[in-house]
């Protein structure tokens, strides 16, 4: 099927502003570029992953004003003015938060060894802040229903569900 | 034969621990760079046009109006590319099958669905993706066929067998009669479905044209050595023009052991256009390569009443591709994990109108294992023995095939101590006869095997005067914990903190390996490192020996340990020197030796080497929904020395989670009017979330091994051989139904 979007062209380009990682931005980009392709192909922020571009693996949630989404499901003209943090902008939330080193999921996962190839843990780490953010998941299982939309192929799902349960405990210790 | 030298020289410090990823920070913090993410000047951006039809010819190409969109550069086809290899042994990689590999834009000719027809190359990502969608090819259809079963009758022995795959061993006894006059008979056909390895990272290619014209290459590949061959055969170049690299791959599992076609479209381009180009594929076309093979399978057993087998049959049906044999060792397991005198294994394949399928992960002991597994459960309810109690019955110590004996096994500790764990002596041997509320509640086991391999590799190390190391080859580290084991052994072998040692994988630029697969990465590059560490600690030591009224004067080399820095007599500490010091008072910036490993050729005349499990599963089942649940894994794992606890552990958990995966969700549909998966995305081919996977158990039992020095057989691949086959097995202690056919999905339960 056709997408007669017509071609793409500097004058079809929309100025927006996005805080990203903190560092606000003032960003030309055509209406049809979706956050992610904005991330990884014109700001080179490559640790927001794609895995599927379809909303149906999770590899490319980052933070949007706290909450997590799909950002290759979300057009980033949509989302002018919002507070964007990545993958990379963790540690400087924790940071932001008085923390000095990496943020507590990061060292989680590292500890519990929540990851093996690497390319869904940039989702996964933005999507349990976005988790514990929403502050519903309790339980082992309501953290294993949470995170579901996060699919790790390599089968880290335990370890994910160990290094969340170790940061909220520590949250709430 | 190999002695146990320790890396430690006598003091594990690291190896055998629970070490956190070296490459932890880069992979938490975003830093780790995947194949499509680096970056070049003026970098354009190719997006693949997949054939829409199955088997057939091309007869025209339109791009026209792709061409006319603004920042297109050219739209790539078999009517105008460059001039490339003609012969198809020129695109044989390291681990082709046996046959003529696929050459994307050769000509019209459509092999299978989602073949590559065109590539659109535009300055950015966006122009290319819609300009391929304004491509319009026309074909001349031909009716595909894709359905195994139906091609079973012209199925054939392959002729040329695969390099590295046994065939079926000549049969031993007599099957046929044995099997007949049996007490006890199991004879039943079992189905796998169709996988893809789906890792999380789409296939994906960066080509960066270098100022001076040489080519630097970015590709997802589980061995780099791999894409250069590939590249300097197909496009006529000399390895120092084109170097590969692979510091981190999204997740292999077999699908990137050869190099695929976004590789050669992107090489294409690039010398076509001669500028940087990147291709990518999406997830629908992650579909329209490699894939594990579906197979249909006889497995016939026979027993005394003591459960003793006296006969084994397996034979497999397996789907190829038109234009290779791709072969896998899918029933010989069957003649190795039991004692049986009248055993007859027969393997053939069947040409589909689909790529040719690939490796994934334990390739054929997934397949076979489940088979013969379960149809072991079987013959224990029919026998009326324990399923345990069964295997011990037909125990061997000896390969059967090969009649020598196991380097090494372990398994009935696995037995006992995955047993004990699990709580396998509570169990009521009746189906249907446990429940928890309203779910019924099955037990199961099984046993998985597979090979202990090493392969030839080679290490380079380089310590420097401040006393750090750098250990590199060029296998990949595919999310296998490669960087982190690497650094233990070296950082061991020369008693330095793991901080000051660095390794480096996945570049040709650095000391030749294999591809990472067959779970030999941690025997072959692990010796390697381990040897060429152990040359320069001998560097170092004369060395220092040699220093003006030096403590270790008049000492062995075998007689020094490496710790916390020094050099020092073993049992006598007092007697040391400090590594730096050493390099400072020589004068010494650099000391460096390259280690090689190879299979141990005295060891393998006497012995075999596998490893080998005891899984143990509990699923819940709510009958009325048909649904089931993996609510618990024990899966217990004789490999030899585990090298690091938590990596490793982390690599049965990941293969348990794909054995789930293999038992209850994977299956690649075909409709075979249209020869086309149907099923080509994340949302409709399921692989297990999160909220399916609960308590997985990962048991390491002592075992040691000589095979190699580090004594360790590989971990990459065992954790899921027999998982399906216990899943399978509880289902039917749950149910009493005993589904063949994987997965055993909601509509199984409900019409078994």
């Amino acid at each position: 099927m056709l997408i007669e979007s017509g071609s793409p062209g500097a004058d079809a380009r929309i100025g927006i502003t996005l805080t990203i990682n903190g560092e606000k931005r003032e960003i030309d980009v055509a209406p049809w570029t979706t956050l992610l392709d904005l991330l990884r192909e014109n700001l080179d922020l490559t640790g927001t992953k794609k895995g599927c571009d379809h909303g149906q693996c999770g590899a490319c949630t980052v933070l949007v004003n706290g909450t997590r989404i799909n950002s290759c499901l979300a057009l980033a003209v949509m989302k002018d003015g919002a507070e964007i943090t990545t993958v990379e902008g963790l540690a400087g939330l924790a940071q932001s938060q008085g923390v000095n080193t990496l943020h507590p999921i990061q060292e989680a996962f590292v500890e519990h060894d929540a990851f093996q190839c690497g390319y869904c843990t940039p989702g996964q780490l933005c999507s349990s802040v976005g988790l514990m953010n929403e502050g519903h998941a309790k339980t082992r299982e309501e953290i294993r229903e949470a995170m579901s939309g996060n699919i790790c192929r390599c089968g880290a799902y335990t370890n994910i569900v160990d290094a969340i349960e170790d940061v909220m405990q520590g949250a709430a210790r | 034969m190999a002695t146990q030298i320790s890396p430690a020289s006598g003091r594990d410090t690291f190896v055998g621990r629970a070490m956190s990823r070296v490459d932890g920070p880069a992979k938490v913090t975003g830093l780790a760079k995947y194949a499509g993410e680096f970056a070049a000047p003026n970098l354009a951006h190719g997006y693949v046009v997949s054939s829409a039809i199955t088997k057939g010819r091309i007869t025209a190409i339109d791009a026209a109006a792709a061409e006319a969109v603004p920042g297109v550069f050219k739209v790539i086809t078999h009517e105008n590319r460059p001039s490339i290899a003609g012969e198809a042994e020129a695109y044989q990689d390291m681990v082709a099958p046996p046959g003529a590999p696929f050459r994307a834009l050769y000509d019209e000719t459509i092999a299978f669905s989602g073949q590559p027809v065109a590539l659109v190359v535009a300055e950015d990502f966006d122009t290319a993706r819609y300009a391929a969608s304004l491509v319009r090819v026309s074909y001349e259809a031909e009716t595909p066929h894709t359905d195994l079963e139906a091609q079973a009758g012209s199925s054939y022995d392959p002729p040329e067998k695969r390099d590295g795959i046994k065939p079926p061993p000549e049969p031993w006894g007599d099957a046929g009669s044995a099997f007949d006059g049996a007490a006890i008979k199991v004879s039943q056909q079992y189905r796998i479905a169709h996988e893809h390895h789906n890792p999380m990272e789409p296939h994906a290619s960066t080509v960066v044209v270098e100022d001076d014209g040489t080519y630097t290459v970015y590709d997802k590949i589980q061995g780099v050595a791999n894409s250069q061959l590939y590249l300097t055969n197909a496009f006529g170049l000399k390895p120092e023009q084109v170097r590969c690299l692979s510091p981190y791959m999204g997740g292999g599992f077999g699908c990137g052991l050869r190099p695929q076609y976004q590789l050669f479209l992107a090489m294409l381009a690039a010398q076509d256009l001669n500028r940087s180009v990147r291709v990518v594929l999406t997830r629908d076309q992650m579909w329209s390569f490699t894939y594990r093979p579906g197979a249909v399978q006889t497995v016939s057993l026979g027993a005394d009443t003591s459960g003793n087998l006296q006969a084994i049959r397996h034979d497999a049906l397996h789907g190829t591709s038109q234009y290779e044999d791709y072969q896998e060792n899918i029933v010989n397991w069957s003649g190795i994990l039991y004692g049986c005198d009248n055993v007859e294994l027969t393997y053939r394949l069947a040409k589909l109108d689909t790529a040719t399928p690939g490796d994934m992960r334990a390739p054929g002991a997934v397949t076979g294992v489940f088979a013969l597994e379960t149809a072991m459960d079987e013959l224990a309810y029919a026998t009326r023995i324990d399923p345990i109690q069964l295997r011990i019955a037909n125990y061997t110590d000896t390969d059967p095939v090969e009649e020598k004996p196991f380097g090494s096994k372990a398994l009935k500790a696995c037995f006992r101590q995955g047993a004990e764990r699990f709580g396998w002596s509570k169990r009521n041997p009746e189906p249907r006869s446990m429940r928890d509320g309203k779910e019924l509640v099955g037990w199961g086991m099984a046993c998985g095997i597979w090979e202990a391999l090493m392969m030839e590799s080679s290490a380079k190390v380089t310590l420097t005067a401040d006393g750090r190391l750098e250990v590199g080859n060029s296998t990949g580290d595919i999310g296998t914990g490669t960087y982190t084991i690497l650094t233990q052994i070296a950082a061991d072998a020369l008693g330095l903190p793991m901080e000051h040692v660095t390794t480096k994988l996945g570049d040709t630029d650095l000391a030749k390996a294999p591809v990472a697969g067959g779970s030999w990465t941690a025997a072959s590059s692990g010796t390697a490192v381990m040897k060429a560490c152990r040359d320069v600690a001998e560097q170092a030591f004369k060395l220092a020996r040699g220093l003006e009224g030096s403590p270790l004067a008049n000492v062995d080399f075998e007689r020094v340990v490496f710790s916390k820095g020094r050099i020092e007599v073993a049992g006598d500490p007092a007697k040391s020197v400090v590594l730096t010091d050493v390099m400072r008072q020589t004068g010494t910036e650099t000391l460096e030796a390259t280690g090689s490993a190879s299979p141990d050729k005295d060891f393998a005349k006497q012995y075999e080497a596998y490893t080998h499990s005891a899984v143990f599963a509990e699923v819940k089942i709510d009958e009325e929904l048909g649904i089931v649940r993996v609510t618990r894994v024990v899966s217990a794992i004789a490999a030899g020395k585990i090298l690091n606890t938590k990596t490793a552990r982390s690599q049965i958990l990941g293969a348990v989670v794909m054995g789930i995966g293999s038992a209850l969700h994977e299956e690649s549909m075909l409709d075979h009017r249209l020869g086309r998966f149907m099923n080509r995305n994340l949302g409709e081919y399921h692989v297990p979330a999160n909220a399916d996977i609960h308590d997985i158990d990962v048991i390491f039992v002592d075992e040691e091994d000589k095979a190699n020095p580090l004594g360790v057989k590989g971990v990459g691949e065992i954790g899921i051989v027999g998982t399906a086959a216990a899943i399978s097995n509880a289902v039917f202690h749950a149910t009493g139904k005993r589904i063949r056919d994987l997965p055993i999905t909601v509509d199984k339960i409900l019409a078994a």
